[in-house]
């Protein structure tokens, strides 16, 4: 077993090796043009001097800001809108559908319209990553509060449980779990398209500062930020996935 | 406080007054109607218009010859993207998957490149295929190519090896494995891949579109909104959702239908 892992591990390993010996090989004098793909050195100098000097920071700050508030703007309205769907599966059958057909429309459409609206500046993004987080979160919400066992409501109710009672000890726990990766689903999405929103047209952020870098010919810095955003999209991953699996254990 | 009981116990004991259905449709009547009516009297007819202003507008849009034009090529990069997306996915997703080996080592890579953002990477994708369509499709490919990959995995992940072992023992060739034993038994989730390929070719394509274009629908979208036009803009941006839903129903339908035979 642990030796299938470690051949495993060599052929990851070998795959990683394998595509930077290629961009070195395919980058010497006389390779692809350096404007497209430039060498790795100048790249990988270029990343550290972004880990090392403070010029990311406005627009990741903007970045973060324009997230930050399209996931708790998208879950207010998501969760709240859910649970006032889920009280009667009437209303279930009516708006689940409604939420699932609009969800299946792309969102990035309505950009321009927000741009229209909203401006180009965070407002836009704002608004975009609200839209496309919101319908996760909602539809979620909607499936987790009305697939409750019935078993539970009346077990709690024949024991007394008041109304707030059943909410909070017995709705809330056992609807979390779907709520957490709706929750999960939106601050995913929503970070991908608020960067293709920045790329589209903004005046600051991380999409933006890789685009005006992409048209002043920049290669390798444009190369550093890809690989910064790339990573932070990892942490993102991550740590939401993370946050879930815990909030998952912590219930049960 | 007593609504809160509602949300559970007494769910379904209510009859319906009106079948969900026509429900909804009236709800979406009546969000048109609030749109309309706040347009007309508090809407900046710049930045807003209303429904009736935007289906005014769809037919003059229809009739242009350059729009057409552009429509017909986003439905070209969609459908290209598309079909080469789940051609090279099916490939891949088979090479990988078939082997325990190539899934364990190779999967996790994939996985990483399905994560990361490929919004990121839009200007690279102008800088090596130009402003045309190439980019798009291209763009479109590295949305759609993952999903089908994962799912193709997925699909051939819990097929049993007994059947393989019988179908091997009498006698079938590898291509004869492919048609009669992997093939079927993958069929359910190819086609929920084909679905999630196909809306993320949709966001890959429609991204690139809006990004920088010449004669596609990003293009006119730009300049309607630009040109302050709104009824246009809501025109063309309701053409687009009914190629989009349209394409997602497609692919639905043949979702349901060839994962019919898996129901038992």
């Amino acid at each position: 077993m642990t030796k299938s892992k470690l051949a495993q591990r060599l052929v990851q390993l070998g795959v990683v090796i394998f595509i930077l010996f290629s961009w070195w090989y395919f980058t010497l004098p006389g390779g692809i043009n350096r404007l497209l793909l430039p060498p790795p050195a100048p790249v990988f100098r270029d990343f550290w001097v972004l880990l090392t000097t403070s010029s990311i920071w406005p627009d990741l700050l903007v970045t973060v800001r324009e997230w930050v508030s399209a996931v708790v703007i998208a879950s207010v309205f998501g969760c709240s809108i859910g649970y006032l769907v889920s009280r009667s599966a009437y209303s279930v059958r009516v708006f689940d559908p409604l939420f699932a057909g609009i969800y299946s429309i792309p969102a990035i459409l309505l950009f321009p319209l927000y741009l229209l609206f909203f401006g180009l500046g965070e407002g836009s993004k704002i608004a975009l990553g609200t839209t496309i987080a919101f319908f996760p979160v909602v539809l979620n919400t909607i499936a987790g509060l009305a697939n409750v066992d019935k078993a539970y409501i009346r077990a709690a109710h024949s024991m007394g449980a008041n109304d707030l009672q059943l909410f909070w000890s017995v709705m809330v726990p056992a609807a979390f779990p779907v709520v957490l990766t709706g929750l999960r689903l939106g601050c995913i999405i929503a970070f991908l398209v608020i960067l293709g929103g920045e790329t589209i047209s903004s005046l600051a952020g991380l999409g933006h500062r890789i685009v005006s870098l992409a048209e002043n010919m920049e290669s390798s810095q444009m190369f550093a930020n890809i690989i910064f955003a790339v990573l932070m999209a990892f942490i993102i991953n991550g740590t939401v996935s993370f946050v879930e699996a815990r909030g998952r254990r912590s219930l049960q | 406080m007593t609504a809160i009981t509602t949300s559970g116990v007494s769910l379904a004991r209510r009859g319906p007054i009106l079948s969900p259905g026509i429900a909804r449709l009236i709800v979406i009547f009546l969000l048109l109607a609030v749109w309309q009516v706040s347009a007309a009297l508090w809407g900046d007819p710049l930045f807003l218009c209303t429904p009736v202003q935007a289906l005014q507008a769809l037919p003059h849009i229809l009739s242009d010859p350059k729009i057409d034009n552009a429509i017909m090529v986003t439905i070209y990069e969609l459908v290209t993207a598309f079909a080469v997306s789940v051609a090279a996915g099916l490939a891949i997703g088979l090479a990988v998957g078939l082997s325990g080996f190539t899934k364990q080592s190779i999967l996790p890579v994939i996985l990483m490149l399905y994560a990361t953002p490929q919004a990121i990477i839009l200007p690279l994708f102008v800088l090596i295929f130009g402003i045309g369509p190439a980019a798009k499709i291209a763009f479109g490919i590295s949305h759609g190519v993952f999903p089908v990959i994962v799912t193709t995995v997925a699909g051939v992940q819990n097929l049993r090896p007994q059947l393989m072992r019988a179908a091997h023992s009498m006698g079938a060739s590898r291509w004869q494995m492919f048609t009669t034993v992997i093939f079927p038994h993958m069929i359910p989730s190819f086609f929920t891949g084909m679905r999630l390929g196909m809306t993320a070719v949709l966001i890959g394509v429609l991204l690139a579109e809006l990004y920088v274009s010449t004669a596609g629908i990003g293009f006119y979208s730009r300049l309607f909104a630009e040109s302050f036009s709104p009824p246009d803009l809501f025109a063309l941006i309701t053409v687009l959702a009914v190629i989009a839903v349209t394409l997602n129903e497609l692919c639905r339908t043949a979702e349901r239908r060839f994962s019919r035979w898996n129901v038992d």
